[in-house]
């Protein structure tokens, strides 16, 4: 049976299960032990672990981040967490250039297994520098993978594939969301990256999403339903490889899609799935694919500053709306 | 002494340099803490009201080393520091008003309400921010140190960052090529003992940071920054020597923080035997006691000095509930130089 749980627990429990089965998994970061996370995510980790398993670095993301790499090339399998990605911008440098260059410069002498985690995107009126969504960066870069995910159930099964697969894994958690529940069960189970997951079934458009802007599109399709029309709504629960079939399949049968997305629009995640749409499902599509991203700005701190910012129901049922040719 | 503390950073004032100092340097002394503390309180009050909204970490406790920065240095004289700002705001001479309305996000606010509480800018003060990135701002302010020696002035930035953020390597890049160059920067860390939960012992195996400077040959000093007079003193002497073109020089504000990290911390990590013996240093307290005691003002002075910081608050305050939000429209604006910027808006 299932038990509800917070996506912060979720992840926990993730990590933990991993930790107990292999001692090579550690986790590090900025205040992780002591302070059971900056989040709570590591809350009791330190407990059950100890410091040698369970480390609190200094502010010094570069060099943690890259601690992480030689740690992993040289058999290990670290979980780096970032307070936030915002700070993870100092590590790109050891992300880009080396957790994801080592197995291709190497010629696969050496792989480099690690877990990069941390909320992504904006929490409230945080401004600027700590507003900022990070799945479109990473996602460019080959080498890398990247996971997206709220949901308490597909967190801890995603973390859990995460940690066992022998390639850098990018996870993005959310600041806001590490409260939201849902139903975990008791057994141990893996959610495979590479996979999509179809939250809600429908006919009449594809609502293509991930991390908290599911929240957003879950509460349109309700008021959509109300207005008779019948959303497909898709997690993409990992943003890198892209689960292309699952998009498409929904598209051949509903001919409609909104990408909603908190990257800023250019070159975003919504401008890789358009592409591979109208590549793949271009005879099926009935109207333009429409995305609702984060405005093409720097977020600043005022409430009306965030409320422009953001994708919400309203501009998701627009969307649906305007692509069904519907008032 | 609490047990936890190795060493006091910062001791009772024993020694009294006060008759070295006009009354009026006392007084505004006075008047700069008072005014952070009474408008850092006022902040708390209205964050609980959710007046103001977001990370917003206070500056009660570290108020003498902006007291003795208003003393030490010139107007025109550049500071950038990080989050942990309202204090050297308002000590740079940004009104009450605009910092109080910049925390409420109204427009009127110094930045029109982008910034919020971790970014405040003024090129009116050569104030330039406001970082919310742990050591980010200490290249910057070796950047900008770099402007005043390129363009030949005597000018000087004073780069303020924290313990925590004396980790970062930037630090350690900066110093080397501030030597390197012998850029006028006053590096200043505000070593107040944590980074959010972590206490600066758990760090490194270095606790006592100026001994930083020591790798790079720089003139470092520690200073005891619950006293004006010492945090004066030093930067005059710091400024002195970058102003000759002798280069850089490091200075540890020992200081202490009364308050969590930020709004949302409880600061459960530290005794409270710790917080009580801090407390007796207060530097806000300590002041008012040796300008009293020391006769060097009446009690009467003090108080004007208060009643007058209480009406500022005050206005501020009303200043910024009265004041509007900026419109929605704002978030294109500042983007960009570029007026007619081609955003894109589907
Ligand atoms: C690069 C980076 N990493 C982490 C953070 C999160 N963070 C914000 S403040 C802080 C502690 C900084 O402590 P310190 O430098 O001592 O300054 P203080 O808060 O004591 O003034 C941390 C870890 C951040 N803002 N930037
Ligand atoms: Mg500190």
């Amino acid at each position: 049976m299932g038990r509800i749980i917070a996506l912060r627990e979720a992840i926990r429990e993730g990590m933990c299960e991993e930790m107990r089965r292999d001692p090579n998994v550690f986790l590090m970061g900025e205040e992780v032990a002591l302070y059971n996370g900056a989040y709570k995510v590591s809350k009791g980790m330190l407990a059950e672990f100890g410091p040698n398993r369970v480390v609190d670095t200094p502010i010094a993301e570069l060099g943690f981040a890259g601690i992480g790499v030689g740690a992993a090339m040289n058999g290990l399998r670290p979980i780096i967490e970032f307070m936030t990605w915002n700070f993870a911008v100092l590590a790109f440098d050891q992300i880009v250039n080396n957790a994801a260059k080592t197995l291709t410069q190497s010629a696969g002498e050496f792989k480099c297994p690690i877990v990069f985690r941390g909320p992504s995107g904006s929490a409230g009126q945080l401004a600027q520098q700590h507003s900022q969504s990070f799945e479109s960066w990473l996602a460019n870069c080959p080498g890398l993978k990247v996971v997206s995910c709220v949901d308490p159930y597909d967190a801890k099964g995603l973390i859990k594939s995460a940690i066992i697969d022998d390639d850098p894994v990018c996870m993005m958690e959310s600041e806001m969301l590490y409260g939201l529940e849902g139903e975990v069960p008791e057994h141990e189970y893996y959610v495979p990256i590479g996979k999509a997951a179809v939250r809600t079934e429908g006919t009449d458009v594809t609502i293509v999403s991930y991390n908290k802007m599911m929240e957003v599109c879950k509460a349109a399709v309700l008021e959509l339903a109300k207005e008779g029309i019948s959303a497909e709504l898709i997690d993409l629960r990992t943003i890198r490889p892209l689960d292309i079939d699952t998009i498409v399949q929904s598209v051949k049968k509903t001919n409609r899609l909104i990408v909603v997305d908190e990257s800023w629009p250019f070159a975003s995640i919504s401008s890789e799935v358009s592409y591979q749409v109208q590549k793949y499902a271009f005879d099926y599509l009935d109207a333009p694919v429409t995305r609702i991203n984060t405005a093409d700005t720097s977020l600043g701190y005022a409430p009306t500053f965030v409320q422009e910012f953001l994708p919400n129901p309203d501009k998701v049922i627009k969307a649906v709306k305007s692509v069904l040719y519907v008032k | 002494m609490p047990e936890v503390l190795s060493k006091p950073k910062t001791t009772k004032k024993q020694d009294s340099k006060s008759n070295s100092y006009d009354k009026s340097i006392w007084l505004q002394w006075f008047e700069v803490m008072y005014r952070i503390r009474k408008f850092e309180e006022r902040t708390l009050m209205a964050y609980s009201q959710q007046k103001i909204r977001g990370f917003c970490h206070v500056y009660i406790g570290q108020e003498a080393i902006a007291a003795g920065l208003v003393t030490a240095i010139r107007k025109e004289d550049a500071v950038v520091t990080a989050y942990r700002q309202h204090g050297i705001a308002l000590s740079r001479g940004i009104s009450s008003r605009s910092c109080m309305a910049e925390l409420f996000g109204k427009e009127t606010g110094c930045v029109k309400g982008k910034g919020g509480s971790m970014h405040f800018f003024s090129a009116e003060h050569r104030f330039f921010g406001g970082n919310g990135i742990v050591g980010a701002q200490i290249p910057i302010g070796t950047g900008i140190a770099f402007a005043e020696q390129y363009k030949g002035t005597d000018l000087l930035c004073v780069t303020m960052f924290g313990d925590g953020a004396a980790r970062q390597g930037a630090l350690y890049e900066s110093f080397n090529m501030a030597m390197n160059w012998k850029l006028p920067v006053i590096y200043l860390v505000e070593n107040n003992g944590y980074a959010m939960g972590t206490s600066i012992e758990r760090t490194s195996n270095v606790h006592e940071l100026y001994k930083i400077g020591a790798a790079f040959d720089m003139p470092s000093k520690p200073v005891d920054a619950m006293d004006p007079v010492a945090v004066h003193e030093s930067l005059i002497e710091a400024a002195k020597y970058c102003r000759q073109g002798s280069g850089p020089f490091f200075l540890e504000m020992n200081t202490y923080r009364y308050r969590g990290h930020s709004v949302s911390d409880p600061g459960n990590y530290r005794s409270k035997d710790e917080l009580e013996y801090y407390k007796t240093l207060d530097p806000v307290i300590t002041t008012e006691s040796r300008i009293l005691t020391e006769n060097i003002a009446n009690a009467m002075e003090i108080q004007s000095i208060k009643d007058k910081i209480h009406l500022e608050i005050d206005d501020a305050i009303k200043f910024a509930e009265e004041s509007a939000y900026p419109a929605p429209e704002g978030l294109y604006e500042d983007n960009y130089v570029q007026q007619d910027y081609p955003y894109i808006k589907d």
